[in-house]
């Protein structure tokens, strides 16, 4: 690289920084975890005792079930008595007081991502005054989604306002024991969001301004359950192209999706936890549960997931297509830098009839990371002409990062269609080469291919978040050749 | 515009250019002919600043200033372009899209606002009739899909937005039929004028019908073995290169 700019040349070697001053919450639980926690968390929350006993069956599960160790990821061992379970909502007291107080390279981002300024203070952890512009946003939203019968709120409100629905639902996509770390979130989880959409109704708003506001800190362990009733429609957005501040190393979320007949959930994520520095020291274990269930015929899940960040992301956002002719669709961009594991993909399981399920993967490594496409297409018996299209490409920059495919198919049903189509390629030097020649300099000319190769994902985005989603890819991969 | 002077390359340790040396004036085209492996791609890719080349002795100038520790890039902005011979194939990016990053690039290189979408698309609608560029190509991804003529013509509509000062066209005509060589010769011929200058490596001569040069260069085993108008291409139609390399041992 022959004219990397200053700035350019500082970026390469930014720090991500969530190095914040940490004062201990006086209302925080001492690291351990045993039976005694677990009812310390659910008598804080006000539960009631089916959601205790609930969260205890799964702690007793989790404690008898082996770690996890088969996806292509390595770590330390994780010392689950060594983390604190519990802290009490953040009354921002301890954060810093303006952002003037705020790393100055942590601004230069958000400014990069066109990050609003008072959604700025809210992810830098920044106290805020009550009365600002997003407040009353966010009063329009609740009254517009509350007309329409949309009931959207934490997880914690759902439990005290809509028991009956939280309880007929918990646990029936992601059943508490399901696996290692499903099990854990299931005894511990703090709080999440719960959104319900009635019959025949179209949710009015994109969930995801709104969530980005609102929800910026939903903790460790979070839980998230959306249902979709006959004939709904929802759109959903998780997460964040802000970098996000963040004490917690490990995460282990579950997100529980239903869709009754004839309904629609869209669920689109953008991960951009901390990666970990340059050399692979630190960053966030994403260890992540997500499944969705087609449980009336003709519904539809779809799965949109843009994954930069994390040190080790580690998660297969699946359906069950049990109605007939229900759809399931996966769109995943998965990037990792420098150090950066990750070991994802989906799990498509057929069980109705004329299921039809779509998996676009790409999957894109720079520096020494290790990227990995993990699926599962199953056909049940009972799945006369399902359907599957699989195509899983990757992308490689330089030669000491490295990609991996392992789609799995099992077909119980002779009638099934399975295609898998897998590429794999670098950046090649003609095109960059060509780029250059029209006078595009090479950093553009990586981001401008790599936007290209991740197109098909990206146009499954909300609108605005694609526009910040191709930013926020430029940034990861900033310095990744030269 | 542009003087080469004794330039030697070599690649992969194998010379291929040995002492090659030429001299453009602005408002000039030059045709470079020669056999397959005489050399002509290599000029072409060097002028552009192509990694792998090793230019190991020899001076490039562009209006009086060496070249050589330039970045692809950088001569792109000061005005020197390449028409490939084969354009690649880019997926999922919108060719309009890098024609507006490449315009904005060496805009904001003479120190020149950035075009905005609309002005940027009134140049494009202009420029397109010029090469006859069909509308549909615009938006799709670059050069994915062309046939050969798509994206030789679409090689020269670039140019034509671009604006160069040095243009190499590397076998433009190479993969044409003969509509289609009629067109793009059309439109290299409304980009010539006294201010720009366009060097043609080709094969054939058959492009030299459509587009008349002012010189006419041939290059063999990685020399200009000999230089003259366009009569001397009609020349080499009749007789063939063997003649002229004879007639250069000769001498």
């Amino acid at each position: 690289m022959t004219d990397q700019t200053p700035e350019v040349e500082e970026l390469v070697h930014k720090e991500y920084k969530h190095g914040f001053v940490t004062e201990i919450d006086t209302d925080t639980v001492a690291p351990g975890l045993n039976e005694a926690v677990i009812e310390l968390i659910s008598t804080k929350k006000d539960e009631p005792d089916w959601l205790l006993e609930w969260r205890l069956q799964a702690y007793r599960r989790w404690i008898k079930m082996p770690e996890p160790d088969w996806a292509h990821v390595h770590y330390p061992a994780i010392d689950y008595q060594a983390i604190s379970y519990y802290s009490a909502p953040k009354s921002g007291a301890d954060g810093p007081k303006s952002l003037d107080e705020v790393d100055p390279k942590l601004l230069e981002t958000y400014e990069k991502l066109g990050i609003p300024l008072h959604e700025q203070k809210m992810l830098a952890g920044v106290a805020v005054d009550a009365v600002f512009d997003s407040v009353s946003v966010a009063t329009t939203f609740k009254e517009k989604l509350a007309d329409a019968g949309v009931i959207f709120c934490s997880f914690s409100e759902a439990v005290q306002n809509h028991p009956e629905l939280v309880r007929q639902y918990l646990g029936s996509v992601v059943p508490a024991a399901d696996n290692y770390y499903a099990a854990l979130n299931s005894a511990v989880f703090t709080d999440g969001s719960f959104c319900f959409i009635p019959k025949n109704t179209r949710c009015p708003l994109e969930l995801s301004t709104y969530f980005r506001i609102n929800a910026a800190n939903t903790g460790q362990f979070e839980r998230t359950l959306i249902v979709a009733e006959e004939g709904s429609h929802v759109s959903y957005l998780e997460g964040c192209t802000a970098p996000m501040r963040d004490e917690n190393q490990l995460h282990a979320a579950v997100v529980e999706l239903v869709a009754l007949d004839g309904a629609e959930i869209k669920y689109s994520t953008v991960q951009n936890w901390y990666p970990g520095d340059e050399n692979g020291v630190g960053g966030i274990y994403n260890f992540v549960t997500k499944r969705g269930d087609c449980r009336g015929a003709d519904s539809k899940i779809s799965w949109t997931q843009i994954e930069t960040g994390s040190a080790i992301t580690w998660k297969y956002p699946s359906c069950v297509l049990r109605g007939d002719n229900s759809i399931g669709e996966f769109y995943s961009v998965a990037v990792t830098n420098n150090y950066q594991q990750a070991d994802t993909g989906t799990k498509m399981i057929h069980l109705g009839k004329n299921t039809r399920s779509t998996i676009i993967s790409k999957g894109i490594s720079a520096g020494r990371a290790q990227n990995a496409y993990r699926g599962l297409v199953n056909i049940g018996k009972r799945a006369d002409n399902a359907r599957n299209y699989t195509q899983c490409d990757s992308l490689l920059m330089g030669d000491t990062c490295g990609a991996h495919t392992f789609p799995y198919i099992e077909t119980k049903n002779a009638t099934a269609v399975v295609e898998h189509e897998a590429t794999t390629s670098r950046i090649s030097d003609d095109q960059l080469f060509y780029c250059r020649q029209r006078g595009i300099d090479e950093e553009d000319a990586i981001n401008m291919i790599v936007n290209g190769f991740c197109k098909e994902v990206f146009k499954e985005l909300p609108m605005e978040f694609a526009v910040e989603a191709q930013k926020l890819l430029n940034l990861t991969l900033e310095g990744a050749v030269g | 515009m542009l003087t080469i002077e004794n330039l030697q390359v070599s690649v992969e340790k194998k010379q291929i250019l040995k002492g090659l040396s030429l001299a453009v004036q602005a408002g000039e085209v030059h045709a470079i002919m020669g056999p397959n492996g005489s050399g002509k791609s290599t000029l072409a890719n060097v002028l552009a600043g192509r990694e792998g080349y090793e230019v190991t002795s020899g001076i490039i100038k562009y209006d009086d200033q060496d070249i050589f520790d330039l970045a692809p890039e950088e001569r792109a902005r000061k005005g020197i372009f390449l028409a490939f011979q084969y354009p690649v194939e880019i997926p999922g990016v919108n060719n309009i899209y890098l024609l507006k990053a490449a315009v904005n690039a060496v805009r904001v290189h003479r120190g020149e606002p950035e075009l905005d979408a609309v002005d940027f698309l009134k140049i494009v609608r202009e420029k397109m009739q010029l090469v006859k560029m069909d509308e549909s190509l615009l938006n799709r991804s670059v050069n994915e899909g062309f046939s050969g003529g798509e994206k030789k013509r679409n090689e020269i509509f670039q140019m034509a937005v671009l604006e160069p000062r040095l243009a190499i066209l590397d076998e433009t005509d190479s993969g044409l039929d003969i509509d289609a060589l009629k067109i793009v010769a059309e439109g290299v011929n409304t980009l010539r004028n006294e201010n720009r200058a366009i060097v043609l490596v080709t094969h054939y001569q058959r492009l030299l019908e459509y587009i008349v040069p002012d010189q006419v260069h041939v290059l063999s085993d990685g020399r200009i073995i000999k230089s003259g108008d366009r009569g001397l291409a009609i020349e080499l139609e009749e007789k063939g290169y063997d003649w002229i390399k004879q007639e250069a041992r000769a001498a």
